[in-house]
């Protein structure tokens, strides 16, 4: 499936970056004129994904993370984070609610959150490589809005 | 993050506001530790009215308030949640743990 519209940005993992990604994917996400419980979702799941890669995939060290954006007929968007990462060792593990290797500072909820607000969730990780999450959401017609 | 406290008999509210995310839930944290330590409310009422944003980081943080009342009998009460942050903590199941008004 061809995207009709992309963008990418690479950033830095450094936690200041967290509103950056999801002011940029809100950014993106508007040229189809969501709602702004729609928009709240997008913004929430971004937030997870990207502070996963910070928290997780960067432990000792800074690190790059790139956040893909498209977009597909029928108002579909496609979210991807990528990073460069350690890798996550078992991904259902990982994706278990309340499951964290983060400590009291993280609540474990991270994929569980994301799987909520989205209609599709993928992750793929290599221990060593890194780790890619690619999230999809589809902006319901409005009437009288045309995209 | 700025949060005002104020308190009346045994209660205690804080009041948050801004996005919580990771970034800053680290440092909120830490004055929530702080204020409790201090002033040992036996009720915490968490006002989250003026919260524009909150993510599962959001989360952690008042899953460490709830731990930290815990220690010395206190109770917790998360009020005047907005809709962004409501729809996070019902995503979570968080209403199980933590009373949410």
């Amino acid at each position: 499936m061809k995207a009709m519209d992309q963008a990418s940005i690479t950033f830095t993992s450094r936690s200041a970056n967290e509103g950056f990604a999801r002011a940029c994917a809100a950014c993106f996400a508007a040229q189809l004129d969501p709602t702004l419980d729609e928009v709240a979702d997008i913004k929430t799941a971004v937030s997870e994904a990207v502070t996963n890669a910070i928290v997780h995939a960067y432990p000792d060290c800074l690190g790059k993370i790139t956040l893909r954006l498209r977009l597909f007929e029928g108002g579909v968007l496609e979210f991807q984070v990528r990073d460069s990462g350690v890798g996550i060792p078992d991904v259902d593990q990982a994706r278990t609610p309340l499951f964290t290797t983060g400590g009291e500072e993280r609540s474990g909820m991270g994929f569980t959150i994301m799987e909520s607000f989205m209609d599709g969730l993928k992750v793929r990780s290599q221990p060593g490589k890194g780790t890619v999450v690619t999230m999809r959401k589809r902006i319901a017609r409005r009437a009288g809005v045309s995209k | 993050m700025p949060i005002t406290v104020t308190s009346r008999d045994s209660e205690l509210t804080i009041a948050l506001s801004g996005e919580i995310d990771h970034h800053a839930a680290r440092e909120l944290m830490a004055q929530l530790d702080q204020t409790v330590a201090e002033r040992l409310p036996a009720h915490l009422v968490l006002d989250l009215s003026g919260v524009t944003f909150m993510d599962s980081s959001g989360i952690a943080v008042l899953l460490r308030a709830r731990r930290q009342l815990g220690h010395n009998g206190g109770v917790l009460r998360v009020a005047n949640i907005p809709a962004q942050a409501r729809r996070v903590l019902d995503a979570a199941g968080i209403g199980r743990l933590i009373s949410l008004e």
